[in-house]
């Protein structure tokens, strides 16, 4: 009897220990805190990953959540590092955001080494889901095809049928350029031409009297950050939308637009998955967030660290451990997705997470109500439609 | 015409202060990786090797090139791509990214040597920012996304790189070995010669000596182990970036030798690891890396020229 | 309408009239860089940095007091310039005997420093200026369309490099300084007081470069760094006119902007790498620059 009470009493200790060992979990969040993308990404991502904890409620699973963040700068070399680092010897489970596609794809082999997870929100590169797709790695938010897509097809159909293109003379540039001068002439479109400029180019003046002695009724603008603030600005100068032109951004976020001011950005046509004031759940979100970044609104970038989070956090709990990145991931793909920001959704074999796309344009001033009111909805772009079809991607994973 | 190192004494008997440091440096290289992070010391050790090549230059002949990253990152690159795209083992990919580097160094010194002062520094920021731009569009180096998941490969055949402590041994043998060379070039009859360059260049050239040929040659060796040096960090990152090549890092060359010390042996050593601790520490607060740097620069220019070790061995009364 | 190597002469003229816009702020910005070195043998790597506070100073003003461009053009200048007195008071005077390449690493240090409190602060995106009202929109040349506002930079610069290198080298005040420079002691000897005169050109130099900044915030995005962005050119610009030489400064400037649009126009790809290659060719033939005195 008292055997048996004492081989109860161990058994119930040990299963007792069991049901209440804790899973840790290690967040990493990376991206650029003081350069070029802090606005879009930065803190607030930090912020977005807080809110994906708190409403995970991470105690009532049975698991400890923890954060970190660090700034790669842009570097290719300064992200390799960071992310080594973090997996090796900080005990890092997941790493997400990584705005910078050179960042992006060093940060998802170093992921792949070590088999942990990498979540992407901030980079654009469409290959994180092609050639270079991983086992390891999500793209969340949104990549190159899907902007060159929405907007270049969306604008056609509504009649900008001629294009003429400003491309930043390197790799990503010119990769805007083509996937975009495709789907224009899919969609029935002609490029009349393009003038390449060098990357950091401060006066566009030459540029812009190129483009506008072609008469193309859209200037695409096949190049980002800056460049493209100083085209649009210019533009205004040269009075290239007054002259009946409109200017196509294929890569410009709503930091931008603040940038720019709506004086000079109305009117411009872009793309995004997100928008803070689309609807009432964004709007309580956007609260919550904007209590620890005052002043400040969220990007779709922001929206898209909380729901990858969110979503991690789910699988994690499912799997019971965060170490095997591989089996995360599977989860993850074998889950479908939902949460107050993006609704529902699922996550491909490629690694891709799809959801719907709207096509955006930048209010007039005279129609801003409110800060931060700076787009009008102008179109819907089903999920099932507005990302590259899997067979198009060249995704090892898939077509093996 | 002021000098631009603080003259240290040169004394034969005090030769021991540089035994000892010396010694004190291997044990610490051996016993690194067992207390820090490994990778982080390889980092570390290869921008020492860059700071060493640059203090060769600057601290010995006295010519401040600002365009050094030029042969650290086009090494680099090329290093990468002969070891993903060729398939070269890493023996000799680094040691093309070396050749490269001296190659690239014995064209930019036959342009730049002919100029001093203001004007070679700004020939050589001007040859290193086109190099830049050339980079940039080049599709060999990948532009942004720079030359990523480069192998390690199997040195001789037979050690394999990808083992973390075999790299960390590959790496500190290369760059101990490169330092002693340095060290052997700074105090040969050829090194004087240098230093009395630095000196008085006039001088030099009333004694009889071809002033130019020695610079070309200290600008060439400058170059080759600065290209030593960006071939090893692309194997240990296995990625090759615009990062390498751009003016910052000619710039932060600039920074860990006046930091640790102008004209000095151990100097550049001390000055790289400080500056790399730094920023890997401030990486979680990134803002403020530029003002930290900018911050450093002035109070090494305003009050600290001789850099720590520099202020050492003066203190110590000996050579270090 | 005739053709040159397949550009229509249209777009030519358009592109060398745009080139000569740019070549003015070239001019400016070299300007300054020319007088702190040729009076002061300063080599101020801070110059970008101050032309960046110059845009953001005129930012501040509009946005916090609603002080608008035209008062702009002249608050902004006093007080950039007035900051670099400080500048030079606090750090430059204590440098003064050494090599000049400390004071290169030193003003590349401050201009470090400056740029980085700025982008903590504000960020890296940009902010709004817009083109002040009286110089909105433009007119129709027959062969481009020229906004009033890049008309007006061209005239307003090339009044102010006309008037900075009158004041140097046909005023009394200017044969001072030139003599300062080149002998200090004897002019000392005369009873000028040389570390004011110094003090004050350095202040003078960079309140040239504030002045470039207000006036590219207008139509160059206002970024902490914009300043970094173009001081490398700028640099050259100099290297190339001759670095003690105000009227190398001002004319290699118009002309380097002219050769960069028609680069722009030809080559596009290489614009930004022509003026380097330039300079590199000039320093080998004539080391002191076209117009410039070896010191």
């Amino acid at each position: 009897m008292r055997v048996a009470t004492s081989l109860a009493l161990v058994a119930a200790a040990l299963f007792g220990t069991a049901a209440q060992a804790q899973v840790n979990v290690k967040i990493g969040v990376m991206n650029d805190m003081s350069g070029l993308y802090a606005d879009i990404s930065g803190p607030g991502a930090l912020t977005a990953a807080k809110l994906a904890v708190d409403d995970f409620n991470p105690a009532a699973h049975g698991m400890k959540v923890e954060i970190v963040g660090a700034d790669h700068q842009n570097k290719p070399d300064v992200g390799s590092n960071i992310a080594r680092q973090w997996f090796d010897v900080d005990k890092v489970d997941v790493i997400v955001d990584v705005p910078t596609s050179s960042v992006a794809l060093a940060v998802s082999d170093v992921t792949r080494e070590k088999n942990k997870v990498f979540l992407v929100s901030g980079a654009a590169a469409s290959d994180l889901t092609g050639p270079k797709c991983s086992p390891n790695t999500i793209h969340w938010t949104y990549d190159t095809w899907m902007l060159a897509h929405g907007t270049g097809t969306a604008l056609v159909k509504t009649g900008g049928d001629t294009w003429y293109f400003l491309t930043a003379d390197y790799a990503f540039g010119h990769a805007l350029e083509r996937d975009t001068a495709a789907v224009v002439t899919a969609a029935g479109g002609k490029v009349l031409g393009t003038v390449k400029h060098p990357l950091n180019t401060q006066d566009f003046s030459s540029f812009l009297l190129q483009a506008q002695s072609s008469k193309a009724k859209v200037i695409g603008l096949a190049n980002a950050g800056g460049d493209t603030i100083n085209a649009i600005k210019q533009g205004a100068e040269f009075g290239i939308t007054a002259g009946g032109q409109q200017f196509a951004g294929l890569l410009v976020f709503v930091t931008d637009v603040n940038s720019l001011g709506l004086k000079t950005a109305q009117g411009l046509v872009l793309t995004e998955t997100w928008y803070w004031d689309m609807n009432d759940a964004n709007r309580a979100w956007t609260k919550r967030w904007q209590a620890e970044r005052q002043g400040k609104f969220p990007s779709m970038v922001h929206a898209g660290v909380y729901s990858a989070v969110l979503h991690y956090l789910k699988a994690v709990a499912a799997t019971k451990s965060a170490a095997d990145g591989k089996a995360v991931v599977n989860q993850m793909k074998a889950l479908p997705t939902e949460d107050s920001l993006f609704g529902k959704g699922s996550i491909r074999p490629d690694g891709r997470k799809i959801h719907p796309a709207y096509l955006f344009q930048v209010k007039k001033p005279e129609e801003s109500k409110y800060p931060g009111d700076v787009y009008t909805v102008r179109a819907t772009i089903l999920a099932e439609e507005a990302f590259r079809p899997i067979k198009d991607g060249n995704c090892p994973m898939v077509t093996n | 015409m002021a000098t631009l190192a603080a003259a240290t004494p040169v004394r034969r008997e005090t030769e021991w202060s540089v035994a000892v440091a010396g010694a004190a440096l291997v044990i610490l290289v051996i016993a690194a990786p067992f207390v820090l992070y490994p990778v982080f010391v390889m980092k570390a050790l290869c921008f020492a090797l860059f700071a060493c090549a640059f203090n060769l230059l600057l601290g010995y002949v006295g010519l401040l090139s600002f365009g050094h990253a030029l042969y650290f990152g086009w090494a680099g690159y090329l290093a990468a791509y002969s070891a993903k795209v060729w398939g070269l083992p890493p023996e000799f990919a680094v040691g093309f990214g070396t050749t490269a580097a001296a190659a690239a160094g014995l064209i930019a010194g036959v342009v730049a040597i002919r100029r001093q002062g203001i004007y070679f520094a700004m020939i050589t920021l001007a040859l290193a920012q086109m190099m830049y731009l050339v980079a940039l569009r080049v599709p060999m180096t990948g532009g942004e996304d720079g030359i990523q998941a480069v192998p390690r490969g199997k040195l001789f055949g037979a050690f394999d790189l990808s083992n973390e402590m075999t790299m960390y041994a590959f790496v500190a043998a290369v760059v101990l070995a490169a330092f002693f060379l340095i060290y052997r070039i700074i105090n040969s009859p050829f090194g004087e010669v240098l230093k009395a360059i630095r000196e008085n260049e006039q001088r030099a050239v009333s004694l009889g000596y071809k002033t130019d040929d020695y610079k070309l040659v200290a600008f060439v060796l400058s170059a080759t182990l600065a290209g030593l040096a960006g071939s090893l960090k692309a194997l240990v990152f296995q990625l090759a970036s615009l990062t390498d090549v751009h003016w910052t890092m000619s710039g932060e060359v600039v920074l860990m030798t006046l930091v640790g010390g102008l004209g000095t042996i151990f100097g550049p050593l001390v000055g790289a690891f400080l500056i790399d601790g730094m920023e890997n520490y401030l990486s979680s607060f990134g803002q403020w890396v530029l003002v930290i740097q900018g911050a450093v620069f002035v109070i090494c220019v305003l009050a600290f020229r001789r850099g720590i070790i520099g202020e050492l061995a003066a203190r110590l009364r000996v050579r270090l | 309408m005739f053709e040159v190597f397949g550009v229509p002469s249209q777009a030519l003229f358009g592109q060398l009239l745009l080139g000569l816009i740019n070549g003015s702020f070239y001019a400016l910005l070299s300007l300054g860089l020319a007088v702190i070195f040729g009076m002061l043998n300063i080599i101020n790597f801070t110059h970008g940095a101050q032309y960046m506070m110059g845009a953001f100073a005129a930012f501040l003003l509009l946005r916090h007091t609603g002080i608008g461009y035209w008062p702009s053009l002249v608050i902004v200048p006093i007080v950039i310039g007035a900051v670099g007195v400080g500048i030079e008071r606090v750090f430059l005077k204590r440098i003064q005997k050494l090599d000049h390449l400390y004071g290169l690493i030193l003003t590349f240090g401050l201009a470090l420093i400056i740029e980085g409190l700025f982008r903590n602060y504000y960020g890296s995106s940009g902010q709004p200026y817009g083109v002040p009202e009286s110089l909105q929109g433009g007119r129709n040349l027959g062969f481009m369309f020229l906004p009033n506002y890049r008309a007006w930079v061209i005239a307003f610069s090339f009044l102010v490099c006309l008037a900075t290198w009158y004041a140097i080298e046909r005023t009394r005040l200017g044969s001072y300084l030139r003599a300062a420079t080149e002998n200090p002691a004897l002019v000392r000897a005369f009873g000028i007081n040389v570390p004011r005169m110094v003090t004050l050109t350095y202040g003078f130099g960079v309140g040239l470069a504030g002045l470039a900044g207000v006036m590219a915030a207008p139509i160059y995005n206002v970024s902490p760094q914009m300043g970094s962005d173009i001081i490398i050119v700028v640099f050259a610009v100099v290297v190339i006119g001759g670095m003690g030489s105000i009227m190398g400064a001002i004319v290699t400037g118009f002309t380097l902007g002219i050769v960069e649009g028609l680069t722009k126009v030809f080559f596009p790809e290489a614009s930004n790498t022509v003026i380097f290659m330039i300079m590199i060719i000039v320093l080998l033939i004539r080391p002191a620059g076209l117009f410039g005195r070896m010191a």
